[in-house]
């Protein structure tokens, strides 16, 4: 199947504006789940008032939050896609930036050293762009995410010993989730990620923090420390913004990765309450935008 | 735990009289502020044209859209969303913003620090919690933005909105000393022990 590089920065652009306006059913789901939890007054009336925002942004057609975020697209390409990788990836700046001029949005992207605002949501390396490919021959997948600055500025590396174990793992996690506090817009989707290199490991916390709620690792080790972590974590009672109560994470998800023998290295990143995602699938009948 | 109606800007009595857990809601002028408001105005010199004086000024930088200007959109700017950031990256401003500029009432999301919290207590101020990531609700309490200063740092300028019942916003740190994030961090870290215990971790 040949791409249309015009399809694709129109849904690099309409990804970009549905991501800011709808939250995914797992995420209203997991709402419903912790409200129905909370025994903690003002923790319940801080969720009732999120849940509430997710229907005026819907009824408003307004965005859930104001930060735009970091733009990440997320592209997934089948076997038999035909594409010009470069040009797919100039398709997509040009959608993010088409997003921010014509809706628009507020840029929250700026130059490290300058600050200065380019107000196109663009910049050196930015939107960040991951491409990977996939065993499905027909389909090209896009998924968006406006990662909000609350949560990702709450991100650690740690690069532990082999001697200090599995330990070391569960008590960085603990640690990070109480310097958190309520500066990442709890409830978290906390995003574990073990093994591999510093990057590699940090990667795996993002794709953990911005993966569907009620999916689980597929590595059996991985699952066993989502578990145990999500239970521990909301034990807590760091609650929603921090005010306090039970609900301090939707979930704590881990990816893993094999590692060094000499190393054990663990990342922390989180997804805010809003944690917004976005897809758009192409396949020979057209394209279809979903979570 | 009671609430409060203000009509901005406030005294120092009114902002005193709040504890913890009290409620107010807003009317009439708020301002905007955000990291590079902030940074221009106390560590490069610049001045704002605006009296903050008793006023209340809340952490955000907004989605607007050019209307160009009107009687509706004074500054031509009209809100699309407004909403609220995390505070704790500006917790060194919350003193000169009151030493300096009189003001009374900082919102944001996630607290403040001791440094806030003793500027609040022998200044007289408040915190007020709003909802982070609400921002949708937010801008329905958001009437206009009445005008604009610092321009040049769009979107992180010095907003001045109109607004009408702003809130009900949570006093989560009062001029008494209270601050939810402090005892709810307190009682987090008491817990911490139970938690790793709970997931076997030994020799911590």
């Amino acid at each position: 199947m040949k791409i249309d590089l015009n399809q694709v920065e129109e849904a690099a652009k309409e990804l970009y504006i549905r991501a800011l306006k709808i939250l995914p059913p797992d995420i209203k789901e997991g709402f419903k789940r912790l409200d129905r939890g909370e025994t903690n007054a003002t923790g319940k009336a801080i969720l009732g008032t999120m849940i509430k925002n997710i229907q005026v942004a819907e009824d408003t057609n307004n965005l859930l939050c104001q930060d735009t975020g970091i733009p990440i697209y997320n592209v997934t390409i089948g076997a038999s896609i035909e594409v010009d990788g470069y040009q797919l990836k100039q398709a997509i700046v040009k959608g993010c930036e088409r997003a921010t001029r014509e809706h628009p949005l507020r840029s929250s992207v700026v130059h490290p050293v300058t600050r200065k605002n380019e107000h196109t949501s663009c910049g050196r390396q930015i939107p960040v762009i991951h491409i990977d490919f996939a065993r499905e021959a027909d389909t090209l997948a896009i998924e968006m995410i406006p990662k909000g600055s609350g949560s990702e500025n709450n991100s650690w590396l740690k690069m532990a010993v082999p001697a200090d174990g599995v330990d070391a793992i569960k008590t960085f996690v603990v640690d990070c989730v109480l310097d958190a506090g309520g500066k990442t817009c709890p409830p978290t989707i906390v995003g574990v990620g073990v093994g591999g290199t510093a990057d590699l490991c940090v990667h795996l916390s993002k794709i953990a923090a911005t993966r569907t709620l009620g999916s689980r690792c597929d590595d059996p080790e991985g699952a066993k420390l989502e578990e145990q972590l999500t239970r521990a974590v909301n034990q807590l009672g760091v609650g929603p913004q921090g005010l306090g109560g039970d609900s301090t994470a939707f979930a704590v998800h881990v990816e893993v990765a094999a590692t060094h023998i000499t190393m054990n290295p663990v990342a922390v990143n989180m997804q805010c309450h809003s944690a917004r995602r976005a897809r758009a699938t192409f396949t020979p009948k057209g394209v279809t935008y979903g979570f | 735990m009671a609430h409060f109606d203000f009509q901005m800007p406030v005294t120092e009595e009114q902002a005193r009289k709040l504890r913890v857990n009290d409620t107010v809601t807003l009317n009439g002028t708020l301002y905007g502020i955000r990291d590079a408001t902030h940074i221009h105005m106390f560590d490069r010199g610049r001045k704002t044209r605006f009296d903050l004086r008793g006023h209340a000024l809340i952490h955000t930088a907004p989605n607007v859209r050019w209307a160009g200007e009107s009687e509706a959109h004074p500054t031509g700017y009209a809100p699309i969303c407004i909403g609220t950031t995390t505070s704790d990256r500006m917790e060194r401003f919350t003193r000169p913003l009151m030493q300096e500029y009189g003001a009374r009432i900082i919102i944001g999301k996630g607290g403040l620090r001791e440094g806030s919290a003793a500027a609040f207590r022998e200044l007289g101020g408040v915190y007020l919690a709003v909802i982070g990531g609400a921002a949708a609700l937010e801008t329905t309490w958001i009437e206009q933005i009445e005008d604009v200063d610092l321009d040049d740092l769009n979107p992180e300028s010095l907003w001045k909105f109109r607004v009408k019942g702003f809130g009900p916003l949570l006093v989560s740190m009062d001029s008494h000393g209270g601050s939810l994030y402090t005892e709810v961090n307190a009682q987090a870290r008491a817990k911490r022990a139970a938690a790793l215990a709970s997931l076997g971790v030994k020799n911590d």
